[in-house]
């Protein structure tokens, strides 16, 4: 297989590619237990993290993968930055290789900023999420927790490489505005899963039609077929229109409530990218519960970008 | 066979070509008896004996060592593997190999670590062991078991336990597995 040089979206990276970086993952997966947790693979190398647009799990799971691969971090932060005096996007980037970036993670409100970084630079460029456009670790990292937490693939062997055949996922929420979803549905249509998107008409994108997925405004009448309940953030800054009647409209018919966990599989697990929005998409009691693993897929997170740095850095 | 994989992969490439034996099943049967013994004889027992067997050519070598240490102790043996890849000292200047599972058994602390690899070369996969090891925790002692030790050392590291020395020339391959040793080269194929 070629070397990929950056990451900037799932379709890039292709099924060998999420394979590769799933068992990639596996070996980085215990790390975290042993009483020094970290490895010298990236020694010497410096990997900055440059933030247009908040984020705390992001931002500090790309830390802790870099740290635990031995490698030093700059972390650019645009509010207190020189951005705020003119500086551009290509004298920013310019400016992190001089000081001798060996890789740039890039997050941006407007989609394409990381495409755009990467034309210009030659060192690996990490797409840490652009507008409503894609966030290929936040999909590599569900697809790894999924393999390794959902019961109906964790009995397969190990060798055997991964497939979500079989696998019933719905995303539930605002489709429009997820940078995830667009991510997530490329990756589980590429290692089989059948996704089926629950949403208001409202918060679907135009190009929906396009993607292999079945739509469905009746979350109720589906959650009984659902292995997998991924749940998105209502995001309202980033709504430029409003798209919902109300917060409380969105929670009646798609808030995921003790009544509607009943519905589920025994088996089924509840995701979310984070942060959660407790009492607006999902409530309280069901973000405690234990097949509820978004403290898992914060873990995984830095198993799996530990795994992207290793990939791309590591010639 | 951890060397023979090495070099199956570019750029070497190519394939492995026996040309001679240099152990049978028997001898490295006999060799790994010899070498429980040294170990039981040096650390007098098996107390706080843990064995780590290198990814991927000691690890067979390590299970069947911990079971004649277990038939010869009456005692179970604390046998587990490590992987040195992320510790390597040449990652990047040649293709990474896929990782095997790193399994540690229990905390190394005032353990008597005994490592096992099947062809001891450079050195420096034994190295990077030694640093990985100490990521664990501080082990009262570390020893070393080979089964060939072919030579050609670039770093200063000593086996404890040898199965047997052979002089080799750098380009010859030394291929072990359950049926012998083997001495051979890696033949170029030619790309169509």
């Amino acid at each position: 297989m070629t070397q990929p040089k950056h990451l900037l979206s799932i379709e890039d990276l292709g099924l060998d590619g999420i394979r590769e970086i799933m068992r990639l993952s596996d070996s980085f997966a215990d790390l975290a237990n042993r009483p020094i947790p970290k490895v010298p693979a990236l020694r010497g190398k410096v990997v900055a993290n440059v933030f247009y647009e908040n984020s705390t799990r992001t931002r500090l799971s790309f830390e802790s993968a870099i740290k635990r691969l031995s490698a030093d971090v700059m972390t650019f932060v645009v509010a207190n930055s020189s951005v705020n005096k003119g500086e551009s996007l290509k004298d920013t980037a310019n400016t992190l290789l001089e000081l001798g970036a060996d890789a740039l993670i890039v997050r941006h409100s407007s989609a394409g900023v990381p495409m755009q970084i990467a034309s210009w630079v030659d060192v690996p460029v990490i797409n840490a999420g652009d507008g409503c456009h894609e966030h290929p670790t936040q999909a590599l990292l569900d697809c790894y927790s999924i393999s390794k937490l959902h019961k109906k693939l964790r009995r397969k062997s190990k060798n055997s490489a991964i497939s979500f055949n079989g696998l019933v996922v719905g995303i539930v929420g605002d489709i429009l505005h997820s940078r995830v979803a667009r991510s997530l549905v490329t990756a589980l249509n590429l290692l089989g899963a059948e996704v089926v998107l629950a949403a208001p008409r409202t918060m679907l994108p135009p190009a929906f039609e396009s993607w292999d997925v079945v739509v469905s405004n009746d979350f109720d009448s589906l959650l009984g077929k659902l292995d997998i309940v991924y749940l998105l953030r209502i995001q309202s800054e980033r709504m430029k229109v409003v798209s919902i009647p109300s917060l409380r409209e969105y929670t009646t018919w798609y808030g995921l409530s003790m009544k509607r966990v009943k519905m589920l599989q025994k088996d089924a697990l509840i995701m979310h990218p984070g942060p959660m929005n407790q009492g607006v998409e999902i409530t309280p009691e069901v973000a405690q519960l234990p097949n509820c693993i978004v403290g898992e897929q914060v873990a995984n997170g830095v198993i799996t970008r530990m795994a992207v740095l290793f990939r791309l850095l590591v010639p | 066979m951890a060397e023979r994989e090495r070099m199956l992969r570019p750029p070497h490439g190519g394939k492995f070509v026996p040309r001679s034996e240099v152990m049978s099943a028997e001898d490295t049967k006999r060799a790994i008896t010899r070498i429980a013994h040294e170990i039981l004889e040096r650390n007098k027992g098996a107390d706080n004996l843990v064995i780590l067997g290198l990814q991927t050519g000691g690890v067979d070598l390590t299970h069947r060592l911990a079971q004649t240490l277990e038939e010869l102790e009456q005692t179970p043996i604390q046998v587990g593997t490590l992987d040195v890849a992320f510790y390597r000292d040449d990652i990047g200047l040649r293709p990474m190999i896929p990782q095997a599972e790193t399994y540690i058994p229990c905390n190394l602390d005032n353990k008597i670590v005994v490592l096992v690899d099947d062809v001891l070369f450079t050195g420096r996969t034994v190295r990077a062991a030694l640093n990985a090891i100490s990521d664990w925790g501080r082990a009262s002692c570390i020893q070393l078991a080979v089964m060939i030790d072919r030579g050609h050392r670039e770093v200063p590291i000593r086996p404890d336990y040898v199965g047997k020395n052979i002089p080799t020339r750098r380009d010859e391959v030394i291929d072990v597995t359950e049926e012998g040793v083997m001495i051979g080269e890696m033949v170029k194929i030619k790309r169509q």
